[in-house]
């Protein structure tokens, strides 16, 4: 098969698996839900105090599900020898990489998106920030699912991996973290939020570019 | 005009260290089509390290590996070759046809059709049976099954024969001696007896090898 | 290629063997060891006694002797490690990978320096033992980074693999300081806090920018101490089944 189909293949494959298995396809949703539910519990529910900690709490919350959800990357393929097959092809891994990660964001990236108007009703944002919130999301959420590739590759083969990936992620998230939630700020004051959806704009594209050369490359020393 | 390098497997000086101890050192062996290179040695001597660095997963210490003349990364050495490990490289949630259907993404297609590489596995029939559901016999034949639908000259197998009853140790011989004789070449590492004295057969053993 | 000279090309050629580094490690350390001792009195000597004290902040303000050269140190170590991560990566060079990982802990420690000093300033000068200004904010990201490369490097056990690895994380990492500087930056002007930076007076006199300097100059000169130390000891463990630790340890025994 070409290159292009075996991009293609390789979506298809982790969206059949990830249906197969689709008890656990809502638990990012669950959980982004429930962190966000945390918040006016430890803080108290006065409206003001939650519609000024909107966009950030929502914007945490989405942050750590991205991260909960980021392991199941690549240790299934890891653990039963279809990530060394994927090695071993002729194909450049990048590309095998590129899609995984896409699929790994159809997956858990774009449902989080259903929970948006339903956190914004508990939070009480502003309707005129509906709109930026959706495109901060489809912004931002692919680029955590990229960046978040490259913890995964260098700590797939680890066997407690997990606290360490969030060590290794959480400094790489902190920008979109920024950016997305000031946006979403500034479009709940009525303010323009071009440059901030620009520069996630621009972080995305560079991620698609960048991140999977050192994935590849992790992924290969994981394998060791 | 392209000249034609011979099909050869050459690893040339060899060395590699595990955990602080040698493993082994200046090895030297070529592999012609039509030719078997048993590995032996004893468990930790480094057999299937040795497999691993030739499937690029792990890089040695010192020394070349070439495949037709050129080095191992440059070469067309991937498409050329194919891995059946410890692990069967097949996902539990999907069927035996979707896992062979995903292989031939991966590689390009050789020799046999599907139905006709899980007729020869004696798979027939389990197109439709998830993975998860087969014996570990089974999903050996599984993997072996991937390696006759995608094209590959060289064969890595590491303990192809664990998981196997004596109906299955024959199967896979018949089909390392079938690979061989259509001008394949295999490396294997077994600790069974193995019934291969008919075809071209190297051993190294690798305790000796320091 | 000839543009290098032979007998410097042999000389880097050389330092590249481990026995070699190591030996010439323990030769310059005490020699390094006493310039930044001096470097250090005439730092502090100039910055303690001779600056003037400051219009504003009267005496309080000298920490930035300790604080300014340490955030620079902290930056300055991280892009060193990405420049040593590449070369490690594209040579495959031992010796780069162990400075890598033996600086690791000594930027870690600036980081943390700087976060402290920048803290102790902020007291007397905002009452709050922390404030969320952007270089402080900058650092605590940074220290992160370190502790990161720290953790990964202990958790996997292959150290050659371990090396890779942190070689990579360094190369991400280093791309993502500029953009942690800037969204840091851009993000503390939105809620105008205080800052802790006095360095961004457009011209800072020359008897305190000297000791600053000499401070700055003293820290190199303790980070190539502490690297070459740690390097020392880093390598003694990953050629530990080599000929040559064998007999350094027997001859030392």
């Amino acid at each position: 098969m070409s290159i292009i189909a075996a991009f293609f293949a390789i979506i298809r494959r982790d969206l059949l698996l990830a249906f197969r298995r689709r008890a656990e396809m809502a638990n990012p949703l669950f959980f982004f839900v429930l962190v966000v539910t945390l918040f006016p519990l430890a803080v108290g529910a006065q409206p003001h105090l939650l519609q000024a900690m909107a966009p950030g709490v929502i914007w945490v919350s989405a942050l750590l599900a991205a991260l909960l959800s980021l392991d199941g990357m690549f240790r299934s393929d890891f653990e039963d020898g279809s990530l060394e097959q994927m090695l071993l092809s002729h194909h450049p891994l990048s590309v095998l990489v590129l899609g995984k990660v896409i699929a790994h964001w159809l997956v858990t990236g774009l449902p989080l998106l259903l929970a948006a108007p339903l956190l914004a009703m508990f939070l009480g944002l502003p309707q005129q920030a509906m709109g930026t919130l959706w495109l901060t999301l489809i912004l931002a959420t692919p680029l955590l699912s990229l960046i978040g590739a490259i913890g995964v590759a260098l700590t797939v083969g680890l066997r407690r991996g997990g606290m360490i990936l969030s060590l290794l992620v959480l400094p790489l998230y902190v920008p979109v973290l920024i950016f997305a939630s000031s946006a979403v700020d500034r479009a709940a004051g009525g303010l323009p939020v071009a440059a901030q959806l620009n520069i996630l704009s621009a972080m995305l594209l560079a991620a698609v570019v960048l991140v999977p050369l050192p994935t590849s490359v992790a992924l290969k020393m994981s394998v060791n | 005009m392209q000249t034609l390098q011979k099909t050869e497997l050459v690893v040339k000086n060899l060395s590699c260290s595990r955990d602080d101890r040698l493993l082994f050192d200046k090895l030297n062996f070529s592999l012609q089509i039509g030719q078997v290179l048993l590995l032996e040695g004893s468990n930790g001597s480094g057999k299937t390290t040795l497999l691993r660095i030739l499937c690029g997963f792990r890089q040695a210490d010192a020394g070349e590996i070439l495949w037709r003349g050129d080095d191992m990364a440059a070469s067309s050495y991937y498409a050329d070759m194919a891995y059946v490990g410890h692990a069967d490289g097949t996902k539990k949630e999907l069927t035996v046809l979707e896992n062979l259907k995903f292989a031939l993404a991966l590689n390009a297609p050789g020799h046999y059709s599907i139905d006709q590489a899980l007729v020869k596995v004696q798979l027939a029939g389990f197109d439709d049976n998830s993975v998860q559901t087969l014996s570990a016999g089974q999903k050996r034949r599984l993997s072996l099954a991937r390696l006759l639908v995608t094209h590959n000259i060289l064969w890595i197998l590491d303990e192809p024969f664990t998981s196997l009853d004596r109906q299955g140790i024959e199967l896979i011989e018949s089909l390392i001696a079938d690979h061989v004789q259509q001008g394949g070449m295999v490396i294997l590492t077994s600790h069974h007896d193995l019934n291969l004295s008919h075809l071209a057969l190297q051993r190294i053993h690798l305790d000796t090898c320091q | 290629m000839s543009v290098i000279p032979a007998p410097v090309g042999r000389f880097f050629h050389k330092m590249a063997s481990p026995p070699h580094f190591y030996a010439l490690a323990e030769r310059f350390i005490p020699w390094l060891t006493a310039i930044l001792l001096l470097l250090l009195a005439a730092g502090l000597y100039g910055g303690l006694y001779l600056a003037p004290s400051d219009y504003q902040q009267g005496e309080s303000y000298r920490i930035i002797y300790i604080h300014v050269p340490a955030a620079w140190m902290s930056l300055f170590i991280y892009v060193l490690m990405a420049v040593m991560a590449a070369i490690a990566l594209v040579w495959r060079m031992k010796l780069a990978e162990v400075m890598l990982i033996a600086s690791a802990p000594i930027g870690a420690g600036f980081t943390f320096i700087a976060l402290l000093t920048g803290s102790l300033w902020g007291k007397p000068m905002w009452g709050a033992w922390w404030v969320w200004d952007a270089r402080l904010t900058f650092e605590l990201i940074l220290l992160f980074q370190y502790l990161g490369v720290m953790s990964l490097y202990g958790a996997i056990e292959d150290k050659r693999s371990a090396a890779k690895a942190v070689s990579i994380l360094a190369l991400v990492g280093v791309v993502n300081v500029p953009i942690i500087h800037y969204s840091v930056e851009w993000w503390s002007t939105l809620h105008q806090g205080p800052t802790v930076t006095k360095m961004d007076k457009p011209s800072i006199h020359i008897s305190m920018l000297v000791p600053l300097l000499l401070m700055a100059v003293a820290f190199k000169f303790y980070y190539l101490i502490a690297v070459l130390q740690n390097a020392k000891l880093e390598l003694l463990k990953r050629e530990a089944t080599s000929q040559w630790v064998k007999t350094l340890l027997e001859k030392s025994a």
